[in-house]
This record gives C-alpha cells, structure tokens and sequence, in this order.
C-alpha cells in the first residue's frame, strides 16, 4: 500500500519568524507542511500542527498572549483536547501556555538580555507525539533563542510534571534562562501537545544549524501519526 | 493661522527661523528666488530637511561622483547610486541588493532607540528596492569600553539592534565592535542589510503617469524624530544631548515585520508603480524624491494623514520621521487590491493623493493650497558646495611619530594573553549572543567568522558572503590608505570564505564638513576607496555618509566602513575560519613585514597612535583571494588587527583544536605585525603540494608553519605553549567582566 503522506500543519501568526523554517524541517522529516494562517479556523486537513517561534503581534503584551485568541487557535485548543499532536516551539510554547494546553508561564530570561546559542539538551520523556524517535536520556544539541524563556510554575505544577514524567526536556550546563529545574520543554497529560522554549527547526541540517539533532522532533510525530 | 501659498505672497516681510532649521542665509535667498516669493512654513520644513547635509549630500556630492566615474567595466551592478541601494546579479536569475547606513547621533542620544532605528531604516530602504531582507550586520564603535558612558551607550545600542533585528526576523550574520576614545562622546551604529529579489522585480521610487494613486500606509505619523535629519544628523552636539531626545524616532518592529510581508505579497501581485520608504525627512522627502524622479506633478491632500496626534500642523506631518511607513504609487485600477492585502496584514493605507501633469508638488491641508513647487528643487537640485580642504598641521607629526620607538615586550606568552584580552580583541559572544542568527535557516557562517555566508537558493546551494570593516586608527595616519585598508579586508573577509568578491557599499563616518581638515580626510578616503574598487572591480553600489560626528571640535577618527558582498556559487563548499582536524597542515599565505603603525599592539599596550599605516597592496589582496578560491582548503582565517597569532588563537578556539607552529624570524614582528594581504589557512596533508603549487603561480607567499594537533594547547615552537582553555578564559571574559 502506497504510504500518505503526513499533513503537519504550520501557523503563522503576524510576527511569526519561524514559520518557514519549521515548514522545511517538517518537509525534511518527510511531511507535508501545510501553511495554516491565523485568522483561519481551518486546519486543511493538517495531521499535526506546530506553533513556530517569533514574536507574535510582536510581544508587546504577555507573549502569546494576543495570539491565543486568534480564530485558528480555537479549532487547535479542541482538536488537541481530541489528541491532535501540537508542537509549540519558543513563541508557540508561550501561546500553548496562554492557551491553557500547557501549564506554568514563560517570563523574561533572568540574565535580561535576549539569548542566541548552540544548547545542550537532556531527553527527559520519550512519550511524547514529539520525542518517541529519540532515546530517553539521549543529549542533544539545539540552537536556543529567546528574550523571555524563563519557565516558571508553582512547585505543585513543577512536582507533577516530574512525577507523571511530563518534563520531555531540560537544559544541560548553564541555565541558560533561568528555568525551573533547568526545564526546557514539557508535555500534556496525554503527551500530544508539546511545548519546547529551544528550536529543534534550526537543527535539521548541519550546514545552516548546529548539526541535525533537532530533526527527532519531526521525525516522531510522523511516527506518531503512522501508528496512530 | 495656516500659512498658505496665497498668504506667503502677500506676507513677503514675514521674518522666518530658517536659521534654526539648519538652513544658510543664501540658501534661504535661493529658496526665495525659486519660488518666487517666502516660503511658506510648509515648504520651508520641507526645503529644510531636504537640504540638509544628512539627505542632501551637499558636501560630499562633489567627491562622491568618483565612485560613478571610477565604476570598473563588466560590473554584475543592475541598479546603482541614486537608488535606495544598489543592486548585483547574483547569478541563477538571482539579485542581491545590499546597503550599510549610519544612525549615530540618534544613538548617541537614546543607545537602544536610535540604534533599533537605525536597523528598521536601513531594512525598508532594502525593502523599498523590491528585496526580500535576508541578514543584518552591525558594525559598531564606541569609545573606551572601561569608560562609563560606553557602559550606557553599547548595553542600549546591542539591545536595540537585537532587539528589532530579532523581531523583524532577520539573522544577525556579523560586524564590528571597534574601542577607542576618539568615539567616546560619538559612537559609530552602522547597520548592513542585504535583500533578496528577482532581477525584474526591481522596484522604482518614481511617481509616474498622471491619475495614479499616491498612496501611504503603514504606522500612524506621529511627533517622533521631527527634524532627525536636519537636527541630529547634520550638526555636531554643542549642548546637552537630553534636549534632542525628542528628535530621536521611536521604532515598532512588529509593525515593520507585517509592513514587509504586506510589501512582498503587493509587489508578487503586481500593484505598484513605484514604492518608497519613508525615512529621513518623512513625508516631504517620500514626496518630493518620488515626484523629482517621476513625472514631477503631484497633488496631495495631506490632511489625510492618519496621525497618532490630531494637534499635528502641516510643517509637523510633512518633516516626521516616525518609523514603519511606505508610500507606494498605483494605478487606479489596483487600488482596491492594494487595500485589500494592506487589510490582510492589517497594515493602515491611506489614499493621499495623484500624479498629476503639472509638474509641479501640489500639497493641500483641509483645501488651502500650502505647498506649490517644483520637487526637482528640492529632492534633486538643491545646493552644492565645494569645501575647503587643508591636510591637518598635525599630519606630519602624528606620520613621523612611528611606532619603532616603543619598547618591546620580551615575555611573549604573557603578552599573548594580555592581547587576546584587550577589548579591541576579545571575544564578542556578550554582544553577538543577544542577535538571531538562525533565523530563516539560511545562514552558512556567522560571527565570529570573517564573513556572514548566507544561501540564497535552496535547491542550487547559491549563496552570498558580506563582511564589513573600517580602520579608524588607519584612517587617521593617511585618509587614502585607510580607506583602502578597510576595502582590502572586507574583501579578504569575504574571500577567506571562498567566495568571490564583486560589490562594495560604504557608510563615510568623518566629522564636521565644515573643518578643511576633515575635509581633506574625507576627500583623500574617497578617492583611495574609488581607486581601490577600480582596481579590484568591485564597484560602489550604494551607501550613505555621515557628517558632524564631533564632540565640540575634537572629531572622531575617520572612519569609512566598507561592506564587501561575495557571491559563492555552492555554500556547502564555503570554507569556515576554525582548524578543522588534527594532522591538517597549517600554512600562512601572504608576506610579513614589521608593520606596527596604528597596530592593536601599539594601542593596547601603550596607547600609540603614530607612523603610517601597513601598506596596501591591492594586486597581492587578489592574488591572495585566487587562491582562497582553490577548493582545498580546511580552513582559512584572514590575519588582520593583532596579525598572526590573534588568527592562531580564533582558529583554534573555534572548534577546540589545537596546534604547533614555528614562525622565522623575530617572534614579535611574526606574531603581532599587521601586514596585509595574508590569511591563515589549513590543508589536509595529502593537498599540500597542490596548495604550494598554485600559491606559487599567483604569487603568493606560502609558508607551512606547522600543523593542527589534537592537544588542547597552541604552541609557538621555542617562544610560547598557551592551554587553549587559558586562552578561552582571557577572550571570553573581558565584555561580561564590562558589561554584565
């Protein structure tokens, strides 16, 4: 039987940077990207959907705090409840945060400055839509770049996400943001909606990023999607 | 009262500040004799702004023609000076178009404001030209860096570069952080843009054909930066720098990234005639240049502005710089289409006005006609001076003064340390670590390389290398040389990457126009830049020039900033700065001399400025970039400020490989010496015939001076063995330590 391709649906927001680069990481994955537009509540049959990075309606306000009202982002709240895989990466994980699919919130990095560089990363959780391709406690290298990266929750919040193995992945060396516990990406319950403040879309390929490491992130929802 | 065309007219006595608009008592005569009567106050913000030196180039005009005269033949160039920027064929039904501007004063002022504008300026001029903005690059200069202003000035300019650059989406791919107290009370915010198009879609700034729209959309206008250009850019800082602040413009970089979106899909659509940025004198000069280069007649109703202050007069709307804007030309069928994509990015656009076949600039507000003259006079034909030019007195002095009389170090370990510390060499992670460079996963290469590497096409792995640079302390021991300095090692930057150079823009940062001396720094830096792009062939495309940077009299070294954009036929071919494996064989192509005059060495360790800069040779720099090109190497690194073993120490810092060399000769003048025309390169040990061989036939020196090992140290046989984690602790503490 001739395999169908997977639909990964990308969001762009006005101010989404990213958009592009996750579209081709997703093609380079072997997906099908689909351009999915803000104010349209149609997903055009996306499998999957990621978030990008960017500076949606440039941040002014709480990031991702005006783009989680966008029309598109009401048909993606209900779908991921329905265990629709979403990937949200730096500005998408905010607006997963404001969206209330994910817990806790993104504050401004604790050393103040924007921050670009090549990170170390602990695969925490290999059971996610997003991180079954890789081996837990695999270490992995993806480019981070954010002003305002800093994951903060309660500690009940905190405590749960360790306990139910929600963490999927944390900062290796220095802390780059100031993130609880070193956190750099967490999931849901249902491990379908993953937020990730680091840029696995900027590691598909080692001559534009750090090498190719961040490529398992699209790699595994494919998988997901095919034994779905 | 509004001043109207009629009113100026009868009112021929009424007294006028033109004075404190930075305008001359002749030339405010001339204004006069042009129309015939005063000025209204309408026109005469317009002829203010547009006169002044920052847009209108009167003191520079004259010496600048020599890059249009001195063009080399078989130029890629498909649009040229007078353009917003320049534009090369890039090959593969591929153009770039490229361009670095100042924004200086204003960051002066306010650091993180003036200097995020300065980035969302120089982006809609690339955008203006119908480009895609692909990479930014900031060359900078600051004075002292343990001076406590440069601790207000460069936290604020890094955020504000980064922090508009970040937001529009554009990588931040390389640039220049340069120290010296002669930038202490002006510090240089250079910003490089370079944009991606097709050949055809070339965008002109004209209003032609009678009846179509003039239409402006964008952000609100508001009181922001009126009189940026006249009253920041064009005279030097006498008073407190507090009370300009109202002249520094305000940036909104979310509202330029949905202006550039909305601008690509208008221009893949069809719907413009001809499109300008609203930068330095706003209104007035989006109006005046797009008639001037059209067919000179535009009515304007510009009480339709919509403006964020509804107090705002007439002199007010038309000399604004608020930021974010454009003003496009269309045809009257397409209007409607033009709103639509406007809508859809939810961009506000206004219809202003027509072209009209009067030629003349007609402007209105609520139906009385307040400006009615020809653009020409004002975009095109406004005045031109001649400056005296004297060399200065203290010329002789400061050449004869030479660095042979200071004293020498004798542990050269620790100087080796004490250099790769010094803030003129360290390592810029504190700075470059706050910019995007990753962001629309294209970039090949980035700081701290030579070059910024960019691929252009996916599918054909084309791609482009830029690098800019300037030598201040160069410039200052002989304008020519320097100027040609700058332009050899932005080349040799762009082609230690593998690329071939083939386009120049310059950003001319001199002091006041009105000082022979200056004058004579800036003619003679003009005319060593036209040469040396004659002689290269790499035309100037494009490029802005900044007066006045001064502190009372004092002005700041002389700093011409070249941008240098290669083309590379196959990025996956580009050829990165760091040692790449042990067993490569590490040579030095290009001849050392003892060349000490304005040296990093002379300044860090003993505050020297004196003698005569390294000599130029423009034909060994080619000779050089020939070989670059060969396909062989592992790695090259260009040899430039702190000479042999600052490149040591980069190479292998890059990727934590270490290595052994020996060098010949004094081991001071070897390491530390800045002659040009050398680069630092490996080869794997299999291809090192090859490489000496054809460095043979160029002409280039080729020297093995040992190889790259797997030890964590770099040794200089005999003279010194440094741990590269000793090395890595000096480079990478100095800006935190400052800064954090």
């Amino acid at each position: 039987m001739a395999a169908v391709t997977a639909k990964v649906g990308v969001v762009t927001f006005p101010g989404s940077l990213d958009d592009r680069d996750a579209a081709r990481a997703v093609a380079r994955a072997g997906a099908e990207p689909v351009a999915l537009w803000h104010a349209d509540p149609d997903l055009h049959g996306a499998d999957a959907v990621v978030l990008p990075g960017g500076f949606s309606y440039g941040d002014y306000l709480r990031c991702g705090a005006i783009a989680r009202f966008a029309p598109v982002m009401d048909t993606i709240a209900r779908e991921a409840r329905g265990g629709l895989p979403v990937l949200g990466i730096c500005n998408g994980f905010q607006v997963l945060c404001e969206s209330h699919l994910l817990p806790g919130a993104l504050i401004r990095n604790d050393v103040r400055r924007f921050v670009c560089r090549d990170q170390r990363l602990r695969i925490e959780s290999t059971a996610t839509a997003w991180t079954a391709a890789y081996g837990h406690g695999d270490e992995i290298v993806v480019p981070i770049k954010n002003g305002e990266g800093g994951f903060v929750a309660d500690r009940r919040t905190l405590d749960e996400l360790e306990a139910e193995g929600r963490v999927v992945a944390r900062y290796l060396g220095p802390n780059p943001n100031g993130s609880a516990r070193a956190i750099a990406g967490i999931a849901n319950a249902a491990g379908n909606v993953v937020g990730l403040m680091p840029h696995p879309e900027h590691a598909v390929d080692p001559l534009t990023g750090p090498g190719a490491d961040g490529l398992g992130f699209f790699a595994s929802v494919l998988t997901t999607l095919v034994t779905a | 009262m509004i001043d109207t065309v009629g009113r100026a007219g009868h009112t021929p006595a009424e007294p006028q500040p033109y004075a404190d608009l930075g305008l001359a008592p002749d030339e405010y005569a001339r204004i006069r004799e042009l129309l015939g009567r005063r000025p209204t106050t309408s026109e005469l913000a317009v002829y203010s702004v547009m006169w002044s030196e920052h847009c209108s180039y009167k003191s520079s005009k004259v010496h600048l023609r020599q890059f249009g005269e001195k063009t080399p033949a078989h130029s890629r160039m498909l649009a040229g000076i007078g353009e917003n920027a320049g534009v090369v064929d890039a090959g593969d039904g591929w153009a770039v178009t490229f361009k670095v501007e100042s924004h200086n004063h204003p960051s002066y002022v306010e650091p993180h404001q003036g200097a995020a504008t300065g980035v969302g300026g120089i982006v809609r001029d690339i955008l203006a030209m119908g480009a895609r903005p692909i990479a930014v690059m900031d060359p900078l200069r600051f004075g002292p860096a343990d001076a406590p202003d440069t601790a207000r000035v460069l936290p604020g300019v890094v955020a504000g570069v980064g922090g508009y650059g970040n937001c529009l989406g554009l990588p931040n791919i390389g640039g220049e952080v340069v120290f010296d107290a002669g930038y202490l009370g002006n510090p240089l915010v250079n910003v490089l843009c370079v944009g991606l198009l097709r050949p055809g879609d070339i965008q002109r700034a004209a209003a032609t054909g009678a009846g179509n729209k003039i239409v402006l959309f964008g952000a609100k206008t508001g009181r922001d930066g009126i009189g940026g250009a006249s009253v920041l850019a064009s005279a030097s800082f006498e008073e407190g720098r507090e009370a300009k602040r109202p002249n520094v413009q305000v940036g909104d970089p979310f509202a330029e990234k949905v202006l550039i979106e909305c601008c690509l899909e208008i221009y893949r659509a069809g719907l413009v005639v001809g499109i300008s940025d609203l930068g330095a004198a706003g209104i007035a000069c989006a109006l005046t240049e797009l008639a001037s280069s059209g067919d000179g007649g535009m009515h304007v109703d510009l009480d339709r502005v919509p403006l964020r202050e509804a107090s705002m007069g007439p002199e007010e709307v038309l000399a604004s710089e608020s930021q974010e804007r454009m003003c496009a030309v269309v045809a009257p069928d397409k209007v409607e289409e033009f709103l639509a994509v406007c809508a859809r990015w939810e961009v506000l656009a206004t219809v202003l006005g027509q072209v009209t076949a009067t030629g003349r600039l007609q402007v209105d507000w609520h139906g009385e006609r307040i400006v009615e003259l020809d653009p020409r006079t004002v975009a095109h034909e406004g005045p031109v001076y001649t400056r005296p030019i004297a060399r200065p007195s203290d010329q002789d002095g400061l050449n004869a003064d030479g660095p042979e009389r200071l004293p020498r170090p004798n542990d050269l370990r620790a100087l080796l340390l004490r250099m790769v510390a010094s803030p003129g060499l360290c390592s810029r992670a504190w700075i470059t670590d706050q910019y995007d460079r990753y962001v629309q996963g294209n970039t090949v290469l980035a700081q701290p390389e030579d070059a910024g590497v960019v691929r252009i096409d996916e599918t054909t792995q084309r791609g482009v290398a830029v690098a800019t640079d300037g030598n201040g302390r160069y410039t200052r021991l002989d304008p020519y040389a320097g100027a040609q300095l700058a332009l050899a090692e932005a080349y040799r930057n762009v082609a230690v990457t593998g690329a071939e150079p083939i386009a120049v823009t310059d950003c001319l940062n001199f002091g006041s126009p009105e000082d022979p001396g200056v004058m004579w720094q800036f003619s003679e830096a003009v005319r060593g830049l036209a040469d040396g792009c004659l002689q290269l062939g790499t035309p100037v495309t494009g490029g802005n020039v900044s007066f006045y940077n001064q502190t009372g009299s004092t002005p700041i070294l002389p700093t011409p900033v070249v941008g240098v954009l290669g083309l590379l036929d196959d990025v996956t071919r580009r050829t990165p700065m760091g040692f790449a494996a042990p067993g490569d064989v590490v040579v030095l192509l290009g001849a050392t001399g003892e060349h000490f005059g304005g040296s990093e060495w002379a300044y860090a360790e003993h505050g020297h400025l004196g003698g005569t800069p390294p000599p130029v040779d423009l034909a060994a720099e080619q000779a050089l970039a020939q070989v670059l090109r060969c396909g062989l190497l592992r790695s090259a690194h260009d040899l430039s400020d702190g000479g042999l073993a600052q490149a040591l120490v980069e190479s292998c810092l890059r990727r934590g490989l270490g290595a052994t060399v020996a060098v010949d000769g004094d081991p001071f003048v070897a390491l530390f010496s800045e002659s040009t025309a050398r680069a630092l390169v490996t080869v794997g040990e299999d291809d090192l015939d090859r490489l000496t061989a054809l460095a043979e036939d160029s002409g280039v020196p080729c020297v093995t001076l040992g190889e790259v090992t797997g030890d964590p140290d770099l040794t200089v046989l005999d003279v010194l063995t440094v741990p590269l984690e000793e090395l890595r602790r000096a480079s990478e503490a100095t800006l935190p330590a400052l800064f954090d």
